[in-house]
């Protein structure tokens, strides 16, 4: 029988050392990873050179000789994250704006709770909707080549980010504390005046870090834009153009490429940098958040 | 959030790895690769289960390149492909200690497919290969109404594709502008919702409810065609093994290419052997 003080110890050090294993794990798993993208990703430095991989337009991993320009579907990754954010970080700010400081409570708790929902909705689903019912649409209304393009994929991604968007900025919205909005009104503000010039300053930094989650989102997404997006590897000149992001190209390609080749080695390669730009995106949340605690 | 992600990745891992133990017991065979081949993979294999009931049989599909992976890397004992594996995989069996050895299951073959509102019939192979090209970009030019025409073509990976590639372009490349879409069943979709849309799909997934398919030289894609050759884009589809089989997997092979188990492909459109 181990004695009354013993006892005690364990039931202290054996919580903090699972916590410390299981948050270990998670670092263990993230190191995995990159180690696993750059190990079967470096390899297509081989067969093509930075530049060529950066800087080439021509996307043909099969043909041969192959042409692994990756430009296109950088720019088609970089085309949909933009054009999503631009439609729906403004709403989105704008929603949260709406929810705290104009909306009743009543109303505003039916609202919350619709961008859950929303933020629920599987990304297969929206990819659905986007290929039978807005593609169709938008080909015969705009008389368009095709209704599988850069817009419907960047509508499509726009709605699966504002839940994101709307969600954290109305949190910071709220972290505002309410003498501050008291002593603008006190000062004689409108209520314009202290939405504009009071709480939003005051939430900035929680808006821009829920307006780069919202990015990092889009950015990483792969359903919506491989079943919406139309796929041709080519530098969009109008919004109405198809693309091919990264996302959707390692998608639709890893399963049927032979392993080992070439083209395997590229996909990874994607991956890697697919994971350099989230991590980028991360890093700026973090500044964000750091700037604010020097304060 | 990144919690979760992580514990959700914890419990894939130890799926997987649960499921890739039962591969290698005993009186339980694997099907993996095409989703060409899956659905009737999937009826066939449960046709046998009924009358064999003490084997087991788990189908999955992901790509004719996963198949072949999964049989180089030993879990799965059948590999089912829509195209014949490639030197290089073939390669990387044998230093693996596989031996693949290949088996004809099915006939397929690939039809250009348009949206039933559009009035041109049939097409050459140069004039499917100068649309995919981009030589060939309104209707016009082949008959049809004065509008430009939206090429839609699959993957460069993809077995269709590879057959596709190989029959009409004959080396020449696809246009960059061409849509891309990822399945078969998307292809019809997109040709289905576009009425300025060309595609091409395999003969088992030709709905002429959603879509039109056109002939080859006047040649039209049917199970005769497809059998005899004289559709230029008539394919075998494959399932390859370890060495040549025995036991269950013979059995279940056997059944396959039998005139009950070849009801079944033709059930699900596809072309039998005979």
């Amino acid at each position: 029988m181990p004695n009354r003080g013993e006892t005690l110890k364990l039931s202290e050090t054996a919580p903090r050392a699972v916590i410390t294993v299981i948050a270990m794990s998670g670092i263990l798993v993230m190191a995995f990873i990159l180690y696993f993208l750059t190990k079967e990703g470096i390899p297509i430095l081989k067969d093509a050179s930075i530049t060529q991989l950066a800087a080439g337009r021509l996307w043909y991993p099969v043909s041969s000789p192959p042409l692994f320009g990756m430009m296109s579907l950088i720019g088609g990754s970089l085309a949909v994250t933009l054009t999503s954010s631009v439609l729906a970080i403004p709403l989105g700010v704008a929603l949260a704006l709406f929810l705290t400081e104009i909306c009743p409570k009543r109303i505003s708790g039916f609202f919350k709770i619709t961008l859950e929902i929303l933020g629920f909705l599987p990304s297969v689903v929206l990819g659905f909707i986007g290929m039978v019912v807005i593609a169709p649409y938008l080909q015969i209304k705009l008389e368009l080549l095709s209704g599988l393009n850069l817009m419907n994929a960047s509508m499509l991604l726009g709605v699966m980010i504002l839940p994101t968007v709307a969600t954290l900025s109305e949190e910071s919205l709220h972290a505002v504390p309410q003498s501050q909005r008291d002593a603008s009104y006190a000062l004689g503000a409108t209520r314009c005046e202290t939405m504009f010039n009071v709480v939003l300053p005051g939430a900035a930094r929680g808006i821009a870090q829920a307006a780069i989650l919202g990015v990092m989102r889009a950015m990483g997404e792969t359903m919506v834009v491989l079943m919406a997006s139309g796929g041709a590897a080519l530098l969009p000149e109008s919004a109405f153009d198809p693309v091919r992001p990264l996302t959707s190209a390692i998608a639709a390609e890893m399963g049927e490429t032979s392993v080992g080749s070439a083209h395997y080695h590229a996909l990874f390669f994607m991956g890697f940098i697919l994971l350099l730009i989230t991590l980028s995106l991360n890093v700026l949340v973090i500044k964000i958040e750091s700037r604010g605690e020097v304060k | 959030m990144k919690m979760l992600s992580m514990v959700v990745l914890c419990f894939a891992v130890l799926t997987a790895s649960l499921f890739a133990g039962a591969a290698f017991g005993a009186e339980e065979i694997s099907i993996n690769g095409s989703t060409t081949i899956l659905p009737f993979a999937q009826s066939t294999a449960e046709a046998f289960m009924k009358i064999n009931p003490s084997t087991r049989i788990s189908v999955s599909g992901g790509g004719s390149g996963n198949g072949a992976k999964a049989l180089i890397d030993g879990v799965t004992s059948i590999a089912a492909m829509s195209r014949e594996m490639k030197s290089e995989e073939a390669d990387a069996a044998k230093a693996n200690g596989r031996n693949p050895v290949k088996h004809i299951v099915a006939v397929d073959c690939i039809v250009p497919v348009v949206h039933p509102s559009n009035p041109v019939k049939d097409l050459t192979t140069g004039q499917l290969r100068d649309i995919y090209s981009g030589k060939i970009t309104n209707w016009k030019e082949v008959g049809g109404p004065d509008k430009k025409i939206a090429v839609i073509g699959r993957d460069t990976s993809s077995g269709t594709y590879e057959v596709w590639n190989e029959k009409i372009m004959k080396g020449e490349q696809v246009t960059p502008r061409a849509l891309i879409v990822a399945s078969s069943g998307a292809l019809v979709q997109a040709v289905a919702g576009n009425t300025l849309a060309i595609g091409y799909d395999s003969l088992g997934y030709v709905n002429e409810k959603l879509i039109k398919a056109l002939s080859i030289e006047g040649v039209q894609g049917t199970p005769d065609t497809a059998r005899s050759g004289k559709i230029v884009t008539s394919r075998n589809l494959f399932m390859y093994t370890n060495g040549n089989p025995g036991g269950d997997i013979k059995k279940y092979l056997d059944f396959l290419v039998s005139d009950d188990g070849q009801r079944y492909v033709a059930r699900e459109g596809f072309v039998t052997l005979k």
